[in-house]
């Protein structure tokens, strides 16, 4: 976890002042369009895309209360509620079906166990769009199409490689003799996984978590693909009619709804950045 | 070992179930050195059922289905039927094709590059200690975890259209060429600025590789009279080559599949005249809009070709230019 120690402080390149103007110019850039997009809910249709101006001289919040309405008469809190329903059931299966296999691969020596984990890894490197063609054609023979059912099997199924990696990276990391003492007082793997391994293993269940639910919100592939009745809809899909609808006249409910699809994930980002972050850092340094 | 002994206890063992069945969870083998073996065999097969089924149902299975529909006409209703290799001479006739093989190879190779340089130039600004550091960190990773979305990509519609920011930006130079969505040539780069913002995902995977670089070699190059052009060059990128290897192979795979910024950005028509028809957009739209399964598939193959080439090329190439530790500095 302290691994700052060698972060030099080089004294003589640029200074203090130097380094806090380029830091602020990237943020400016960073942040600018999400400014905008505030100050832009805040405008009339008209004004959105023309005017120069961060913010509104005169503020209006008829863009957000229009989003009361629904898209299509259908209350904007379905698409809520199906995206958080699919999110959160993401959530569940990747943290049990990811954290199981990551056990294994890590402190159960089964045969086979180097193959699959090579396989595993593989499959880390894999373009989704081959499989997206024959999934669809056997959730469509299963009768399957237009259910949540497709965008939440694989969650329980861990095939989200990347989280399995992570856990299994995390896993190393624990000592070796609280398991072997564990064994000797005669707890089980099952045990063993439940009250020490998966306690121990918090801060990579949480990245885990964090990572998959805000992937499960954006996601707009897999709803595309295999909702088609809008009362099933998730956010981005929804967000997708109201450009059909009609992308000139509504520019102001388009952009306030984008913001209002943004607050969880936001939400999410704020209270859990440092999980997030270094989560993101250490599967990349022992890649 | 486990094995071993099982077997030394009597061939008998096999074809005899009452033996079996004795010895199993029996006295004799508890009294063994090793009493684990076939039982940590199935527990772990246990652990990783959920695994070894998402993996045969949903990818090795899958993957199979696809390459022999890659070689068939099918529509999703008539079964399908061979054609050989008839989906991919199509393929290579094909215009629309050919365009969606151009767009591609332009966003990876323009976007990535300056993504990663992008992300290494913060990363190493933001490796110095300074007061605010972690504030900026955590605000530069931001986008890449919204830039994903619907919402960035309408927000990016927004920004790039005619008469918008971008735009009137461009005015002050005194360049007047409208929006750069409804302009063919433009609109790909606004596709490699929505990327090269999410920049946050690999500069914390630099950051991290940085802050293993002993600042003792810095030291030392500096008594030597390096200048910090050449401190870069002879020592922080052999340090840090593992993880850019690791960025340029996760953010090439990952460019190649681009699809929901470009279909929302280009308003679900991959244009304007076909500009951003990445090579997704035009899977999905001859797949899903077009029915042409098989040819779908046949695509998603040559695409996973595409990526197992660079991979490999990628992997080829480590050997001249990625320094392992072990190797010695």
């Amino acid at each position: 976890m302290s691994r700052t120690e060698a972060t030099a402080p080089r004294r003589r390149l640029p200074g203090s002042l130097a380094w806090h103007l380029g830091a602020l110019a990237i943020l400016v850039v960073i942040l600018y369009p999400v400014v905008w997009t505030i100050g832009a809910s805040f405008k009339p249709s008209e004004d959105i895309v023309g005017a120069l101006n961060l913010f509104p001289t005169d503020p209006i919040t008829s863009n957000y209360r229009r989003l009361a309405d629904g898209i299509a008469d259908i209350p904007i809190w379905r698409f809520f509620l199906n995206s958080a329903y699919i999110s959160v059931g993401s959530v569940i299966g990747v943290v049990f079906s990811c954290s199981l296999t990551a056990y294994a691969f890590t402190k159960v020596r089964f045969a086979g166990r180097k193959i699959m984990f090579t396989v595993m890894v593989g499959t880390l490197l894999l373009p989704y769009h081959v499989l997206i063609i024959p999934q669809y054609v056997i959730f469509q023979k299963l009768e399957l199409i237009n259910t949540f059912t497709p965008l939440l099997i694989g969650k329980f199924l861990a095939t989200d490689a990347f989280f399995v990696f992570l856990m299994v990276q995390f896993m190393r990391g624990l000592p070796k003799e609280l398991d072997e003492a564990a064994r000797l007082d005669g707890c089980g793997h099952l045990r063993i996984y439940w009250s020490i391994v998966m306690p121990l293993c918090r801060p990579a269940l949480i990245t885990s978590a964090i990572f998959t639910f805000i992937q499960a919100w954006n996601d707009f592939m897999g709803p595309l693909l295999y909702l088609n009745e809008p009362d099933k809809y998730t956010v981005s899909m929804g967000l997708r009619m109201f450009i059909d609808q009609d992308a000139v006249a509504d520019y102001g409910g388009m952009i306030a709804m984008s913001l209002v699809a943004l607050l969880p994930v936001l939400a999410f980002f704020l209270a859990f950045q440092r999980y997030l972050i270094d989560g993101m850092a250490t599967s990349g340094l022992k890649g | 070992m486990t094995h071993i002994q099982t077997s030394a206890s009597g061939p008998a063992l096999k074809s005899d179930p009452a033996a079996a069945e004795w010895n199993g969870p029996g006295r004799k083998n508890r009294a063994a050195p090793q009493p684990r073996g076939h039982r940590e065999n199935l527990t772990g097969y246990l652990f990783m059922s959920p695994w070894i089924a998402g993996f045969l149902f949903l990818i090795a299975g899958p993957m199979v289905f696809s390459l022999y529909l890659a070689f068939t006409d099918y529509n999703l209703f008539d079964a399908p039927r061979w054609v050989g290799l008839q989906n991919f001479t199509d393929m290579f006739a094909d215009p629309r094709w050919r365009q969606s093989v151009k767009v591609t190879s332009w966003y990876v190779l323009i976007g990535t590059p300056i993504k990663l340089a992008a992300a290494l130039a913060v990363a190493m600004l933001l490796a110095q200690k300074r007061w605010g550091q972690s504030f900026y960190r955590a605000a530069f990773y931001a986008p890449s975890l919204i830039g994903a979305s619907v919402s960035a990509a309408i927000v990016w519609r927004a920004l790039f259209s005619d008469g918008a920011v971008v735009d009137r930006g461009q005015q002050l130079f005194g360049i007047d060429a409208g929006g750069w969505i409804g302009d063919p040539e433009m609109i790909i780069y606004a596709l490699v600025g929505l990327t090269v913002w999410q920049f946050g995902a690999p500069m914390v995977i630099f950051l991290a590789g940085l802050k293993q670089v002993p600042k003792e070699l810095y030291e030392a190059a500096e008594m030597d009279g390096a200048g910090s052009w050449r401190r870069f060059w002879s020592i922080t990128l052999p340090m840090i080559s593992p993880v850019l290897f690791f960025n340029v192979l996760l953010e090439t795979i990952h460019s190649f599949q681009i699809f929901a910024s470009a279909y929302i950005v280009s308003n679900g028509t991959c244009g304007p005249g076909d500009a951003t028809l990445v090579y997704t957009c035009y899977l999905y739209d001859q797949g899903f809009a077009n029915s042409r399964m098989g040819f779908a598939s046949a695509m998603a193959w040559l695409l996973l070709v595409a990526v197992g080439l660079v991979t490999a090329v990628l992997f080829w190439s480590q050997k001249r230019w990625v320094h392992y530790e072990e190797d010695g500095r």
